[in-house]
């Protein structure tokens, strides 16, 4: 098997994996789960007062996802820049 | 066959309905007491001073590396922006640091997960300064040391390097997460609770993390072969 096509088999799986949850669960909320992980910390210690908040909050759910868009987009633009460099380095060695 | 099918649907369904509270990856701002946050940013200093080290030692060894490890980097920070549904109704992300930890071992991964949780909890408000300590020890200290651990354990049998991939980076995200629910189970108590919802929720994306990083690893195999080599991975 090609390089590619396995990898789109691998890639596809983990759509799936993805995309199961929302039609399995259809009800639920999907919610970002740090808030909820205070939930039951507050449930096991009702009188913990958190000793520090974040210094930096984003101003809304929409500029938070923009970070977490920038964050990706450059992380995946480094990880592409790297394998272009590796394919052209190998064409000229090999 | 038709049967479990069928159970396993139910067991889907039920884990759905159940009103559980599940966490994402990071222990949120100022949600540990101080003595233990300090306590968990001590124990990591000597990982982090030994990572910073074993990167400029290998870098300085093995010059033509360091294309991998901004690679690396760079792969930990996309995934770790990824936030993914699970079967529990509510979403996660996975680790992303189980690649660096096959190809560079641990010392290494904990300065390249460092960076990423030091991101995040600073322009995200995504785990905290109080909690990088914990973070750091749970997603860039003990989830790579199980990735490298059970690679190089797989590489010594007889099963393919993909399989040992897979199984590296997902046991080693699986892995992170029990870390952090031991680390809030000392705290607070209820570490069974806190693990039910947690194994739960990310088991299918340490399935995914170990998938993807399949895909990246045979890449690199195909491209860049000598450098892996270089690095004893292959």
């Amino acid at each position: 098997m090609k390089l590619w096509q396995k990898n789109l088999i691998l890639i596809g799986l983990v759509i799936l994996l993805a995309v199961i949850p929302l039609v399995v669960c259809q009800g639920a909320e999907f919610g970002g789960a740090d808030g909820e992980a205070e939930g039951v910390i507050m449930e096991l210690a009702p009188d913990y007062e958190p000793i520090f908040s974040p210094i930096l909050e984003p101003a809304s759910g929409e500029i938070e996802s923009l970070l977490f868009a920038l964050q990706a987009a450059i992380g995946s633009g480094i990880v592409f820049y790297c394998i272009g460099y590796m394919m052209g380095k190998n064409k000229k060695e090999g | 066959m038709k049967r479990s099918l069928t159970n396993v649907y139910f067991l889907m369904a039920l884990a759905c309905l159940l009103p559980l509270q599940t966490h994402a990856m990071h222990i949120g701002e100022g949600m540990l007491p101080a003595g233990w946050s300090i306590a968990w940013g001590v124990v990591c200093a000597p990982f982090i001073i030994y990572g910073f080290l074993n990167i400029q030692k290998r870098i300085h060894a093995t010059p033509k590396v360091k294309i991998l490890l901004a690679m690396c980097g760079a792969f930990a920070f996309v995934l770790s922006a990824l936030k993914i549904p699970s079967v529990t109704g509510s979403c996660s992300h996975p680790t992303g640091v189980g690649l660096a930890a096959i190809l560079f071992g641990p010392g290494i991964t904990s300065v390249l997960g460092l960076i990423v949780l030091v991101f995040q909890a600073l322009l995200l408000a995504h785990g905290g300064i109080t909690t990088l300590g914990a973070n750091t020890f749970s997603m860039a200290i003990a989830g790579p040391i199980v990735s490298w651990l059970v690679f190089r354990g797989l590489k010594k049998t007889n099963v393919s390097t993909a399989v040992s991939v897979f199984f590296a980076a997902a046991l080693g995200d699986l892995a992170t997460y029990v870390v952090t629910s031991i680390q809030l189970g000392v705290v607070y108590g209820g570490f069974g609770k806190f693990l039910a919802v947690f194994a739960l929720t990310q088991v299918p994306l340490a399935i995914a993390e170990g998938l993807l990083t399949v895909v990246i690893f045979n890449i690199l195999e195909k491209y860049s072969k000598s450098e892996l080599k270089e690095l004893a991975v292959v």
